[in-house]
């Protein structure tokens, strides 16, 4: 047996049938990205290659098969099998919703990131990239909110101007090299530029990060929970497979992981929280991709794994206090660990690997690329890492549960999160305990040859400290006061630029031709006025007609003239 | 939305005991002692030069969490607007949550409150 298909085949076509058939089937969804995953890993060895021919060009839309690298092939099945897996936790989260907008685009999302992971060249890549941007922008706009709305076409702008850049580049490196495959690119040409371009807005690099922080709070509760799984990690893939070993990726990565935990300390929205420390951990994998080492590399596509599955719990948790509560502000909740205390287990089983705390997975993962760091020489970088290692303990690990289920009581007592949330959330749960305790379950698959031993006595003893450590200062900051409350408010980062500078610089523009035209009309008037009247006696009129007659005549002649260059 | 629920005759939960929050957090100090402690009897492996001063990673964390505070702290000068700053939020619907009155004594720490 072997498997013939493109393998995002099945999720756009349970799509189709999320979008005719009657809402109460959507239960059997939840096979689709099970079973297609299943016989993916059944039959890695038998994929066949499949590609289209359009006119003289050929589609590679499963690069798989015999002229494939070991690495590329093991790396592009790790991240399918990680998105199969992403999908199937997101619709059984998503089981409750009825709106059959968020299940089909989810779908459609999730089949556009298996796709684009077997792309075999850069014009198919790209085709998959814009649905990701597409499909997903449903997820913001299915809030239905006016906030949920200008939020989803900011974006979609965004992301699709991403996807723009990615062809322009793919044209002019087809232009320079004959060639569309992907592969090795490296840092020079023109190509490579608007290649790490497109993919850094993805990425979330710096300074192209803020889709990132201000779509992902709006989305539905299920939305952010596929959003936060799909196209950041497409993004890392695409530059794994691109750009191993550039070293300007480890200084973007270190800078990634620390200006996001200082946002998110002091935000209130903690489904914004959330997105901050996703970019803070999208740097340690670019950190990773830098590097290019073997460690690096295999603990970049392991920290992908593990991100994927606990930044989904949290995203999940969150998303069942906002179904429950209606809002996620940090300011008005607390004290909800009383009434749902599975869904505040589960929470603090995500920011345990989060954290990276022993036996659970992010500990696993994060130390492959922080000892890559180590092992490249990059000691202060290695310090940056350590400072954003303990950020994000003190922001995503003790902040959200802690605002969110323990701190002040806010006297709210939802219900406990539904069971199909919980059941989404336990089996994410469960994979951060699996994984961090077995990390051999993951070890195995990936791509380079791994010996990386994560439990030993000197990295869980510093582990521990750090960990412990951070937490002594939030406890002894919240009982010296110092700890920024939890405000309701709004903080500026760069989205500030294109919501309201450029708004307000164009409307300034705007209002500067406004008064432009107002004083050259003004002008104008006044040059007609100040014309002779002429009033003496009716021959007189004559002159003054002849004289206004030959000015007209002028004006027509300049009108003629200029209408030539038109 | 307020859905008053009867608050007498409310179980007691685990953290409105303040005997509970006292001794989970001084275990916690017993587990940092012990980590400094353990930092001193156990060999551990030093890759950097700053590996060798001892606690380091104890050291590390604490300054570095409490440096990240006041700075964000700092930070709220600058960046912080009115949460209504990009968008008018009023079509956002709050879901009917039951709710009970809590007295919230005024110098108790934040988790030691308790129910009335």
């Amino acid at each position: 047996m072997s498997y013939a298909i493109p393998a995002f085949l099945p999720f756009f076509l349970a799509a189709l049938f999320a979008a005719i058939a009657p809402v109460r089937f959507r239960y059997l969804l939840v096979l689709v990205p099970l079973v297609n995953g299943i016989l993916i890993y059944l039959n890695a060895d038998q994929l066949t290659p499949i590609s289209i021919q359009l006119h003289t060009f050929t589609l590679q839309i499963m690069d798989v098969g015999a002229q494939v690298t070991e690495q590329d092939a093991k790396l592009t099945l790790l991240f399918a099998y990680l998105f199969h897996l992403a999908c199937f936790i997101c619709l059984i989260y998503a089981l409750h919703v009825k709106d059959k907008v968020q299940i089909v685009a989810g779908l459609l999302y999730a089949g556009s990131a298996v796709g684009a992971v077997f792309a075999g060249d850069f014009i198919t890549l790209f085709i998959f990239w814009e649905l990701l941007a597409v499909t997903s922008a449903f997820l913001v706009f299915a809030r239905r909110t006016k906030a949920s709305k200008a939020a989803g076409i900011r974006y979609l702008i965004i992301q699709v101007l991403s996807g723009v850049l990615l062809l322009i580049g793919a044209i002019s490196y087809f232009q320079q090299t004959g060639s569309l495959e992907i592969g090795y690119i490296g840092l020079g040409s023109m190509a490579s530029w608007l290649f790490l371009i497109a993919f850094g807005i993805k990425a979330a690099f710096p300074f192209m990060h803020s889709w990132l922080t201000d779509a992902y709070p709006e989305a539905t509760p299920a939305g952010a929970v596929f959003l936060s799984a799909f196209t950041t990690k497409v993004a890392i893939y695409m530059l794994a497979r691109t750009f191993p070993g550039e070293d300007l990726l480890v200084y973007i990565g270190a800078a990634m992981t620390c200006f996001p935990i200082f946002y998110a300390v002091i935000e209130n929205d903690l489904r914004k929280v959330l997105a901050y420390s996703l970019i803070n951990q999208l740097g340690f994998m670019v950190c990773g991709i830098g590097i290019g080492t073997a460690l690096a590399l295999n603990g970049t596509v392991a920290h992908a794994f593990n991100d994927v599955i606990f930044k989904g719990l949290l995203f999940m948790t969150m998303g069942a206090v906002l179904h429950r509560v209606g809002h996620v502000n940090g300011s008005n909740l607390g004290g909800l660990y009383k009434t749902m205390p599975k869904t505040t287990i589960f929470c603090i089983i995500g920011a345990a690997s989060i954290s990276a705390f022993p036996l659970f997975s992010g500990f696993v993962s994060k130390s492959m690329v922080m000892a890559a760091m180590i092992e490249a020489g990059h000691e202060y970088l290695w310090l940056m890492l350590l400072f954003a290692s303990a950020g994000v303990f003190h922001h995503a690990g003790i902040k959200i549960p802690f605002f969110a289920f323990f701190a002040h009581d806010s006297g709210l007592r939802p219900k406990e999160a539904p069971t199909n949330m919980l059941v989404a959330m336990g089996i994410a749960a469960f994979m951060c305990i699996l994984v961090g305790t077995y990390p051999e379950f993951l070890y195995q698959m990936l791509p380079w040859e791994n010996s990386y031993v994560p439990y030993d006595l000197t990295h869980t003893l510093t582990q521990l400290q750090l960990l412990f450590f951070s937490a002594l200062a939030f406890v002894w900051l919240n009982k010296k006061g110092l700890y920024p409350p939890e405000l309701k408010s709004v903080n500026l980062d760069f989205e500030w630029i294109y919501r309201r500078a450029m708004p307000a610089a164009g409307l300034g523009l705007a209002r500067f031709a406004d008064n432009l035209k107002t004083h050259f009309v003004g002008f104008a008037v006044s040059a007609v006025n100040a014309l002779p009247a002429k009033k003496r006696g009716n021959d007189a009129n004559a002159a003054t007609l002849t004289l206004r007659m030959a000015l007209g005549f002028v004006v027509l002649a300049v009108l003629a003239f200029v209408t030539q260059f038109i | 939305m307020k859905i008053e629920a009867n608050n007498t005759g409310q179980k007691v939960h685990f953290f409105d005991n303040p005997k509970n929050v006292t001794w989970m957090i001084r275990i916690f100090y017993a587990i940092c002692i012990l980590l400094v402690v353990a930092d001193f009897v156990v060999h551990r492996h030093i890759y950097l030069s700053y590996d060798e001063i001892p606690a380091f990673y104890a050291i590390y964390g604490f300054v570095a969490c409490v440096v990240l505070v006041i700075i964000a702290t700092g930070m709220r000068k600058f960046v912080m607007r009115d949460e209504h700053f990009y968008d008018k939020r009023e079509d956002e619907v709050e879901q009917i949550v039951p709710r009970v009155d809590v007295k919230h004594t005024p110098d108790s720490n934040q988790d030691t409150e308790s129910h009335s």
